[in-house]
C-alpha cells in the first residue's frame, strides 16, 4: 500500500512529537482511500491518556476520542484512515505492545524522536492474521 | 432488531457496512450474532472468547464495562457501537 502525506503534515507530526518528548505523543490521520493508495489530508493531535508516569513508553487515546474523530471524519466526508505516535529514543519500528493493540486496515505512522529531535518516520500495516506489521511505502509530497 | 456500529478499519469485514443489524437479548448474544454473520471479525474482537482489552462496546453513550459487561440486557432497538481504544508504545 502507498501512503501519501504532504511535507507540511509530516513536519506537523514531527513538531508535535518533538513537543511531547520525552513522552510519547500521537493523534489521528484523516484522509481517503482509493485502491491501493491512502491519501492523508489532516492530522489531529490527541492528548496522551496513559498514566503520566508511563507516558515515556506508552501512548493511549480514550474511546471517546475515537468516537468523536470517527464522527468528525463522517461530517467532513473523510475517513479515519489511521493513527500516528512517537517512539522516544527508540526506532520507528512497531513493538509487541503496538501489535497486540492494533487493528488491520489502519495506517500506523511511527516517528522516532531521538534526544528530542524527530529523525525518522515509518509507516506500517497490521497483517490480517494479526501476526506482524509490514512496512508500507510512504510518499512525502512537496 | 438492535444494531451495532462497526469501527472504520473493520468495515472491510462487513462488506463496507457501517451498521449491522443483530439479534439477541444481551450484548454478548448480539456480538455472537455479529461474528456469526461476519466470521472474519472474530479474531479482531475476541481473544480466548473474551473481548480484546482494547475493544470497547457502548450502548448509546454507556460503556458496557460499567454496566453488566456482555451480560448487559439490550432492547430490540438498542444502538450498540464498537469503539477501539488506540494504544501504542515503544
Amino acid at each position: 500500500m502507498k501512503i501519501e502525506l504532504s511535507k507540511a503534515l509530516q513536519q506537523d507530526i514531527f513538531k508535535q512529537m518533538e513537543g511531547t518528548f520525552p513522552n510519547e505523543g500521537g493523534g489521528f490521520l484523516l484522509g481517503s482511500k482509493s485502491g491501493d493508495t491512502v491519501s492523508i489530508v489532516d492530522v489531529i493531535q490527541i492528548e496522551n491518556t496513559f498514566e503520566t508516569e508511563e507516558q515515556y513508553h506508552r501512548y493511549a487515546m480514550s474511546p471517546k476520542n475515537w468516537a468523536d474523530m470517527e464522527d468528525t471524519a463522517d461530517d467532513r466526508g473523510l475517513t479515519l484512515v489511521g493513527y500516528y505516535h512517537s517512539h522516544p529514543d527508540s526506532p520507528a519500528i512497531p513493538s509487541e505492545y503496538d501489535r497486540v493493540h492494533a487493528l488491520p486496515n489502519f495506517v500506523y505512522i511511527i516517528s522516532s524522536v531521538m534526544s528530542g529531535k524527530a529523525v525518522e518516520m515509518l509507516v506500517w500495516l497490521l497483517r490480517d492474521d494479526r501476526s506482524a506489521f509490514d512496512a508500507q511505502e510512504l510518499v512525502v509530497q512537496p | 432488531m438492535a444494531s451495532i456500529r462497526i469501527p472504520t478499519p473493520l468495515r472491510v469485514y462487513t462488506g463496507d457496512e457501517a451498521k449491522v443489524s443483530v439479534s439477541g437479548g444481551t450484548v454478548g448474544e448480539a456480538l455472537n450474532d455479529l461474528v456469526n454473520q461476519y466470521p472474519d471479525l472474530q479474531q479482531h474482537l475476541f481473544q480466548n472468547d473474551k473481548l480484546r482489552s482494547f475493544v470497547n462496546v457502548f450502548i448509546d453513550d454507556e460503556d458496557i464495562r460499567f454496566m453488566d459487561g456482555t451480560d448487559t440486557e439490550i432492547d430490540d432497538d438498542a444502538n450498540l457501537r464498537i469503539i477501539p481504544s488506540i494504544a501504542g508504545g515503544r
